[in-house]
Order: C-alpha cells, then structure tokens, then sequence
C-alpha cells in the first residue's frame, strides 16, 4: 500500500495521512493509491503538514507497517528511548522498527 | 570569557525578533515552507526525524555557569528534558515546536547565546581546544583569536552563501584537541624565530564522503593580518569552489583540485591586494577581545597533593584529570559516555548540576568538547575529590576519557533524516560490551558515524564505523587506523560491512588483535600502524 507521511507544522510530530486528515498513529493511515501527489499538494497549500511524502507499507493484523526503516523509527520514536515513543510500555516496540 | 558589548546583544536581540516575526507568518500561512526553510536553517533550526531540531551555537566550546544553566531549563521547558551535546562542541535539542522557538531564542539571548549560523553554506560555528587557557603546552589562549574571527564571520555579507558550509578551527598548542587539520580552515597559533605570535593556516580539511587532511599553506601570519588572510582564503574559495555538485562544494575539493600549492598562490595574490584595501580590524580589538580571557584568580600556592585512597576516585582521577599550568589546579573532564549511555546526551539535571559545579569548582567555567563530553578547566587539585564525589552520584563519574567506552557517535537514524543507520544502539553494545576491558585496551578512540556526512567522525577514528543503507538494512563498515591530533591520519576500510551484532564482534575482535600483537605501551593505534592491516583482517574475517 502507498500511504502518506510528513510533520505536523506547528510541532514538527510526525504525522500520516488517515483519509481525512493527519494522525499520529502509523495505523490510521489509509492507502492513497494513485492519489498521493494530488492529496500532498492539497495538504501542503493547507499548510497543515510540513515536508510531507509518499512511502510504501504493508498492512496485516498487527496494522500498518512502512517498508523502510527510517519510516518505522518515524512512526515510533528513537528506539534508544522506549520513553520517548509512542509505546513506552511496549518492550516488544523497537523490534517491530527493526 | 567573552562579554556580549551592546553591539553583540543587539544583533542577536534583532534577529529573535526578526525570526519571530518570520514563524508567525509561516504559521499565518503567509510563507510557504520553501520561502520559510532557508529562514528557519539560517536560526539553526532543523527539520529532523521526529520533530524540529535547534542546534545551538556554543563559541569555541566555551559556557559560563548562567549560561549552561539557561541550556538546561531550556531542556526542561522546550524539550523532552535532555540536550544533545555534539562533535561541533554545540548542544542540540531534538523535540522543538516551531511555535515556541522564537522565545526560546530570547531565552537564549538573555545569556547572550543564539542559534546563528549553525545551519546554511556560511561559516559555522568556530571551534577550539577544549583546554585553552589552562593547558600546559599552549602558547596563548587561542579562545581571543576563535573570538575575533567569530565576530568578522558573523553575518559576514560575502560569505552567508558560500558554495557549502565552512568550519574553522583555533589552537594554540602543540597537541591537536581538536581535529584542527580536518577543518576547512584550521588555525596554529604559533611563535615565529623572533618570538613574535602568529598562525599557520591549514586549508581543505574535512571530514564527509571525502575525507581530506589540510595541507599548511602559510607558516606564519601576523596578527595584524589574521583576519585579512582568512579572508583571502574564504574569498578565493568563494570564487572558485563548485556550485554545481553539492559533494564537490567544500573547500578541500578546491584546494586539491587546483593543488595546494596553485590555490595558495591564489590565497597570497587576493591577500596582497585585501591588504591595500584595510579590512583588517585594528590591534586595539583584539587586545580588548583578550581582556575577556585572563586568567581567573588562581589561589597562589594550592596545595598539590590529591588523596588517592579511595580506589575508583583514582581511576577517575588517572582517567579523566589532565595537567593545568597553574601549579595546585587541574583539568577535569566530566565524561557523558555512562557505560550503555547515548553518547553526548545530558539531562536538564546534569546540565544544571553540571552548570553549578562550574561556578563552584571551576571559575564559573565550562568547555563542551569535540568528543562530547564536558570539561571544567581550572580546578584546584584540593577540591577534585568533593567534584568527583558528585559527579559519581548523578551518573557523570564514568572514568573513561579516550577510553573505548568514550565513544564518539552521531545522533544516526534514530534521530537525523540524513542518516542511514542507527549510532546510538551500535555505541550502546560496543560501550557495554568492553568497558570491562578498559583498563587493558587503554587509549582507543572509537567514533560511530550513522552516514557518509561523518558527522561521528569515523575517518578518525582508531577504530571508525561507517553506517550505510543496504537495500534498506542497516550495515556497518569498520575502518581501521584513522587518528585527529599532530599525527593525524585517515581510517582504512577493513573489508565487508557487518549488521548490528556483527560490528560489535569485529571490533572486540580487532581489540584482541591488538592486545596479542601489543608491544610495550604501544596504544591500538600505534600496534595497528605497526603491523599493518593483515592480521586484523585475518581475524576479523578469517
């Protein structure tokens, strides 16, 4: 699946695309198909998002998961502070980026 | 230390207040990011991984206790409570709101500190030996020439848009603390045959995807020249570095494309020509830049002896203490590399703790170092036990100073958009990995880059690791025999990458290399220079 990731303006959070707008969670994001280019462009000039791009992902049981690693140390956080991320209780949470 | 006079405060006062009014049109919508980026950058503030990333600016590695106090509230109110401290002797804060950024400027400000120029293709952040004015072997302070050069590069018309960054580096002292010849420009101050100070320019260093050591291109140059030449350099690179091809800008593509000796003839004929024209600030502001860094008031027979009953206060004390020039005084290094720590990384506490140390024990004095640690300069041999003791309580005591636990390592993909592989978690299991051997590998300088930019400098590293992307995998690369100070030398690449347990192994491996070939006190280093690269290849990949 292509889904949409950027940084929020104003916090610089990492942020992705769930169909009707920008979520802090990797799982809520929604595959864009064909639409990314028109939905960046529109989210862009909204000002809404910050340096915004397309990714490839794959979705099973466990959600959504970016193909590369860069983007999976986005969706959670350093993996060198499990306090930092998005599931500090989680101990299972940077195996899933790596 | 330097003083802001009112020219100094105004400027940086003038443009919080110009940035301020930048964010608020960016956030009104009236920017667009491609008008607001190069804005945004010029203050220092980056776009990274997780969120907006400030780098600030701190002049030659030197604080005041103020103003290492303000970094840490500033961890506290503006960040997720810690600071990154750098190899450009800077701190980095890596969870910055771009909303809040204007008033952490002023913060910033009121202790005369800023952002400015630690982004952009202009020059950055001039760094310097963490030990001047306390070291033994200097022959000036070199902080008063960093200074000066800091004030003429600062919003210097011509060079805010130069082909790439530029980075200077000032020392004074026969041992190189500072990666000086691997700087765009790195400065010796040096005394001439007739005892006259001057400095040796050391042009086209640099670090990157090509490594580069400056060749000496003028042995002296007299103090009432030293801005004029730097700008002769700048100037012919200016000219004639590349703008077409962002990894062929930098001036050390320059300088051994033309040859050194064709760019110097280039340098001399801009430098006869600036000399007519007088830009060269008079004598007199240097002589009152110089008035800021006299010597603190050194208790005149302080005692020398140090009570080294307490074994793991002498370890600390062989480790991390260096000789002051100051009979009764010494240099301390406050390690940031806790065994199994981030590398560099403080928090809010041990920065204030760190800043109230400064002023109890050090002449409310602090340097930040190239190997990110802290340095408190002017301590008297008298009170480095009550130092120790604290330092010990709050997780600073670690006795590790260019141990292999003292690991150099680049923030890498766990925070910096530019990077390949991850740093920190690669510095984590080698640190856990041979701290217990310390004591018997002794000097290895271990430095962890997580991309070719090298920010962690592994080209210098005894031992460098070079993280790279694999078809979307993170591999190490292990480099062997590259070296920062008088004898400085570039490291070689063992051979095939590793993954992430895989590079540990290797490096334990090449330690035993080192430690069955050792002769006498030879360090890895000089083993390695030895014997050469064969026997750590057969063992690493035999």
């Amino acid at each position: 699946m292509k889904i949409l990731t950027g940084n929020d303006l104003k916090s610089g959070a990492v942020t992705w695309w769930d169909g009707v707008q920008w979520s802090l969670h990797v799982n809520d994001a929604v595959d864009v198909g064909e639409h990314a280019d028109a939905i960046l462009a529109r989210e862009q000039a909204a000002q809404r998002v910050n340096a915004a791009y397309m990714i490839e992902a794959e979705k099973d049981l466990e959600g959504v998961r970016p193909a590369h690693i860069k983007d999976r140390i986005r969706a959670l956080g350093p993996t060198v502070r499990a306090d930092l991320t998005l599931k500090p209780a989680d101990p299972e949470a940077r195996d899933w980026v790596i | 230390m330097y003083k802001y006079d009112n020219y100094d405060q105004a400027m940086v006062d003038t443009r919080v207040e110009e940035f301020r009014d930048q964010v608020k049109r960016r956030l009104e919508g009236h920017l667009s990011e491609d008008h607001f980026k190069p804005l945004r950058l010029q203050n220092g503030l980056y776009l990274q991984l997780h969120a907006y990333m400030l780098r600030v600016a701190v002049p030659y590695g030197t604080l005041s206790s103020v103003q290492m106090r303000a970094l840490g509230d500033i961890a506290d109110r503006y960040d997720r409570g810690y600071g990154h401290f750098t190899t450009r002797q800077n701190i980095q804060y890596n969870w910055i709101k771009l909303e809040e950024t204007p008033d952490l400027l002023a913060e910033l400000a009121a202790v005369e500190m800023h952002a400015i120029q630690t982004s952009g293709n202009c020059i950055r952040n001039i760094s310097s030996d963490q030990y001047a004015g306390a070291a033994a072997d200097e022959i000036v302070d070199p902080r008063p020439y960093a200074e000066l050069l800091r004030q003429w590069s600062s919003f210097h018309p011509e060079f805010l848009v130069l082909p790439r960054k530029f980075k200077i580096a000032v020392i004074a002292s026969e041992t190189d603390r500072a990666a000086m010849k691997l700087h765009d420009i790195g400065i010796r101050m040096v005394r001439n045959s007739a005892g006259e100070i001057g400095a040796a320019f050391y042009v086209g260093g640099g670090m990157g995807r090509t490594p580069m050591i400056a060749p000496l291109v003028r042995e002296f140059v007299p103090l009432d020249q030293l801005v004029t030449y730097a700008e002769a350099c700048l100037r012919v690179y200016n000219r004639y570095g590349r703008r077409d091809n962002k990894y062929k800008a930098r001036i050390k593509i320059l300088v051994h494309e033309l040859g050194k000796d064709e760019y110097t003839r280039q340098v001399e004929e801009e430098f006869a020509l600036l000399l007519t024209q007088g830009i060269e600030p008079p004598l007199a502001e240097l002589e009152r830049i110089k008035t800021h860094f006299t010597d603190p008031p050194f208790e005149v027979g302080a005692p020398e002896a140090v009570d080294r009953s307490d074994p793991d206060f002498a370890l600390w004390l062989d480790s991390n203490v260096e000789a002051h020039k100051q009979p009764g005084y010494a240099i301390a290094t406050i390690s940031l590399k806790p065994v199994g720590g981030i590398p560099g990384d403080a928090s809010a506490d041990q920065i204030r703790l760190m800043a109230d140390l400064g002023l109890q024990y050090s002449f409310d004095e602090l340097r930040v170092t190239h190997a990110q640690n802290i340095v408190l300069p002017h301590v008297r041999k008298a009170d480095l036990f009550a130092l120790w003791q604290q330092l010990e309580a709050n997780g600073l005591g670690t006795p590790n100073l260019d141990a292999i636990d003292d690991i150099i390592a680049c923030p890498g993909l766990d925070y910096c958009s530019l990077a390949n592989a991850r740093s920190i978690p690669v510095a984590q299991k080698l640190s856990e990995r041979l701290a217990p051997r310390r004591a018997e590998i002794g000097e290895l300088k271990l430095k962890i880059s997580g991309c070719i930019n090298a920010c962690g400098h592994h080209h210098a590293g005894h031992i460098g690791i070079l993280g790279v992307d694999r078809k979307g995998t993170e591999n190490y690369q292990l480099l062997l025999g590259g070296c920062e100070g008088d004898d400085t030398s570039l490291g070689t690449i063992t051979g095939p990458g590793f993954s992430e347990d895989g590079i540990v192994d290797a490096v334990e491996k090449a330690t035993e290399v080192y430690l069955s070939n050792k002769q006498g006190e030879e360090r890895f280093l000089d083993t390695y220079r030895r014997v050469g690269m064969a026997p750590f290849k057969e063992a690493i990949y035999g």
